[in-house]
């Protein structure tokens, strides 16, 4: 856990981030019907949900962890994990949103690929309601973590599988194709996989950072 | 003993008890009808696509009305009893067998009290009970899940609703998807897809049940 305090990965990831937000606004992009140029986006809302779903991958390794080891840092972990990730779902939400204004017309349209992900952020919600409701610290660790194994494979269910089964108008999904398959030139590859990789870094050290507070905080509680 | 007749034991006390006061099943079957006429008196009458989901919602409702009792009937001390006596798996398997077969009665009651009330034509009632069979399996394998963990958490009636609401609603959506293909009389080949990924996300709940229960009666 020593690479947490590590400045390098920081570093790169930030560099990283800054590369693809300039190149993604001035390297070349493939003139496409509707589109246009807000294929751009695909610099920004999908990697969005790629450290959401990092971060809450990572939340349900470290609930496991607790349920095996009754270590109180692996509950926070968890937690922490999933509140920087409920940030990237917000962020994946709105620039999904600002998108879908100008090229599905309205930004909210039903799609069941937004419902799905509107039902997830329920799940999320849900997990830290019930752990306002419980006010002894193990017992709330230990039910919480329940709660997120339980939760996470329905979670994959639901934005994975279910909306490639109906129509949506999103890409990728009903019988659309995503637009890494056909539309995708190098170019925009050079730009799109540095930053499916940087933002989740940059999730992971904002869970990190929040993490480092909360013990601190459990720190001087123990002092007082 | 094995888990088998652990499991056997356990599911006969679950049956006799519920007999014996009937309370739990009179009050929810007489909840399933009433619920059922103040939807036909406040509707009428209603188009296919509203009749099937207000099935459902209906269905949902008894459902964790039925479901969310299953930790709390007993007191703790009995529990604890069980757990000396008999493994977490057979305490959870045993409960899930008998939520599923609480399900079912109640599944095909309301669907017969639904039936006569609101007439409305299926094209094929049988995979429609199908699709009610498998609601009523899916329904008790997450909720009986949930309501476990809501016992924990002080069990309150919002907590359970919150819980199991997100987690119910991919399984929601496709029972209303396959059962509105056999309501319209379609190929039955059409819903394979949504049994297959009912029947897969059930094996899940199912083993993630059995993975998470012992820690979670521990205390």
């Amino acid at each position: 856990m020593s690479f947490i305090y590590k400045t390098w990965w920081k570093a790169v990831a930030v560099l990283v981030v800054i590369y693809t937000i300039i190149a993604g606004f001035l390297f070349p992009v493939p003139e496409l019907d509707i589109v246009n140029e807000t294929i751009r986006n695909v610099y920004f809302h999908v990697p969005m949900w790629m450290a959401m779903l990092v971060l809450f991958s990572i939340s349900v390794f470290y609930s496991i962890r607790y349920l095996v080891t009754q270590k109180e840092d692996h509950d926070l972990i968890a937690v922490e994990c999933v509140n920087a990730g409920l940030i990237f779902y917000v962020l994946g939400l709105v620039t999904g949103m600002i998108w879908a204004n100008y090229t599905w017309g309205e930004p909210w349209s039903n799609d069941p690929k937004q419902s799905s992900a509107a039902i997830a952020f329920l799940v999320y919600c849900a997990y830290l309601v019930l752990r306002n409701s419980i006010e002894e610290e193990q017992k709330r660790a230990k039910i919480s973590a329940i709660y997120n194994i339980f939760a996470y494979p329905i979670m994959i269910v639901l934005i994975m599988i279910l909306p490639r089964m109906t129509d949506s108008l999103h890409p990728g999904n009903g019988g659309n194709p995503a637009f890494g398959k056909m539309d995708m030139d190098n170019t925009m590859r050079t730009v799109f996989y540095p930053a499916m990789i940087a933002w989740p870094v940059i999730g992971v050290w904002i869970a990190t950072l929040r993490y480092r507070i909360r013990k601190i905080e459990n720190k001087n509680l123990d002092l007082n | 003993m094995n888990l088998l007749t652990q499991v056997k034991v356990l599911l006969h006390k679950e049956i006799v008890l519920e007999w014996r006061s009937k309370y739990a099943l009179n009050g929810i079957l007489l909840y399933v009808v009433s619920t059922i006429f103040v939807c036909y008196l406040s509707f009428k009458q209603t188009s296919g696509v509203i009749w099937n989901a207000l099935f459902w919602i209906i269905l949902l409702f008894a459902a964790i009305n039925a479901i969310s009792k299953s930790f709390v009937q007993e007191s703790k001390g009995r529990q604890l009893y069980y757990y000396t006596i008999a493994s977490p798996q057979a305490v959870i398997i045993s409960k899930i067998i008998y939520n599923i077969l609480l399900m079912l009665v109640l599944g095909s009651l309301a669907l017969l009290v639904y039936g006569i009330v609101f007439r409305n034509p299926l094209g094929d009632p049988l995979y429609y009970f199908l699709a009610v069979v498998l609601g009523s399996i899916s329904f008790s394998t997450v909720f009986t899940m949930v309501s476990a963990i809501a016992s924990k958490a002080g069990n309150n009636g919002t907590l359970m609703a919150i819980l199991s609401f997100p987690v119910i609603i991919p399984l929601l959506i496709l029972l209303i998807k396959l059962s509105k293909n056999a309501m319209d009389g379609l190929d039955r080949s059409v819903s394979l897809d949504e049994i297959g990924v009912l029947a897969a996300i059930n094996i899940i709940v199912i083993t993630v049940s059995l993975l998470l229960f012992p820690f979670l009666w521990r205390e």
